[in-house]
């Protein structure tokens, strides 16, 4: 029973309500650092990282924090979360570090983690927490890695940093420019829409089928 | 003089927050609906930006320098800027009912815009002095202003033409923004 609710707030972050597709959350991030699928990996468990802990002390410290002073105090376990994980880039991974530049610190202000522990954090269990911050930090992560692959692939042929494309072809450098960023974003979310949409209807023939 | 000119024109136009480093782009998306309110929402930006300029530039120099602290920046940052954004509205309250009453509803809203505190990251690593980071702020706002302001006129037009069912709403918004950037894109041999 209590697995079964787990997996449900897992799997909600990763599909139903993506963060990136379906609340168009944390926007920043998603179109400033998506040129290289590298990059959009490494943002995307960066701030997975930040998502879990911080859900996961949200959660801890929900009894204790009063409602009044609740939003400076989750900025300061938000805020210290992205140091740790900026200093440990910094120290271990500093091509990454310097790809990613300032929107690293601001992984602070991405309303994504904000969102929720304001909304889930502080009104569930750790456990729960756990299970709700991994589910969104990887649907954002499958959303940014998606994102950067079709930019990367289109925009320079490759994948990676590995070439994907035949010799032949001719790379599309808006892909990679900054207007690329929300043309690409924009028609992604089309797409996700449609088959979203499809879905539903496969999902409402065969419950209408069955009656 | 030269070199605060060239703040000036990068940050409007050839690094355009909004368009180029896509800082801001949550109220970007989310408050431009009517070109009043994204107006707004600009000054209510370029107010709290500037003071964030000034203030965390005094914090990085006078604090955090010389006590080696740069790895507290982050922290240091956020939470001037947190309560900058409190101070403002109370200030705001007591001293201009009027701007209160116009910008009022944008201020809490400014905490988590990122521009706020990617301008003051920014400053840091380009290593401005006190005048160029408040000149950098600014700029910075006046460029997000014009953007959104820009933004909110256009997709005032959409929200009454026919645009196919799959196009409404954020798809549309997002295309519309990426065909502005083309356009800021223009703007990039400037400098």
């Amino acid at each position: 029973m209590k697995n079964n609710r787990m997996i449900k707030v897992f799997t909600n972050g990763l599909l139903n309500e993506n963060p990136t597709f379906r609340l168009l959350l944390g926007m920043c991030p998603t179109l400033a650092i998506t040129k290289a699928a590298s990059a959009g990996l490494g943002m995307g468990l960066a701030t997975t990282f930040v998502l879990v802990f911080s859900n996961m002390v949200v959660s801890m410290l929900r009894n204790i924090i009063p409602d009044k002073v609740r939003i400076p105090s989750y900025v300061v376990v938000i805020a210290t979360f992205v140091t740790i994980i900026d200093l440990l880039i910094k120290a271990f991974l500093p091509a990454l570090s310097s790809s990613l530049g300032i929107y690293i610190p601001l992984i602070v202000v991405n309303c994504i983690i904000f969102a929720r522990a304001e909304s889930f954090a502080s009104k569930n269990t750790v456990l729960l927490s756990l299970a709700d911050g991994l589910g969104m930090g990887l649907g954002f992560t499958g959303a940014l890695v998606l994102l950067s692959s079709v930019r990367e692939i289109i925009g320079t042929g490759e994948w990676f940093g590995m070439q994907v494309m035949p010799e032949g072809y001719q790379p599309m450098a808006i892909a990679t420019s900054p207007a690329g960023g929300f043309l690409f974003l924009g028609l992604l979310l089309i797409v996700v829409n449609a088959v979203m949409a499809y879905l539903e209807r496969r999902k409402a023939q065969k419950e209408a089928e069955i009656l | 003089m030269s070199n605060l000119l060239l703040i000036v024109i990068g940050g409007v136009l050839v690094n355009n927050f909004v368009m180029s480093q896509f800082l801001g782009i949550c109220p970007f998306i989310g408050v431009s609906k009517k070109t009043e309110t994204a107006l707004g929402m600009g000054m209510a930006v370029t107010f709290v930006m500037a003071l964030a300029s000034l203030i965390t530039y005094f914090i990085q120099t006078y604090l955090l320098l010389p006590f080696g602290l740069e790895y507290m920046q982050t922290i240091a940052f956020i939470l001037v800027i947190a309560m900058l954004v409190q101070v403002v509205e109370i200030a705001l309250k007591k001293i201009s009912a009027s701007l209160y009453q116009a910008l009022g509803v944008y201020l809490p809203l400014i905490t988590t815009n990122c521009a706020v505190l990617g301008v003051a990251l920014l400053n840091v690593r380009e290593g401005y002095n006190l005048i160029e980071s408040v000149v950098n702020g600014i700029s910075g706002a006046l460029g997000f202003t014009l953007a959104i302001v820009l933004f909110a006129s256009i997709r005032e037009r959409l929200a009454v033409s026919n645009l196919p069912k799959w196009m409404n709403g954020f798809p549309g918004a997002l295309i519309t923004a990426g065909l502005m950037a083309l356009a800021f894109q223009g703007f990039s041999g400037l400098l």
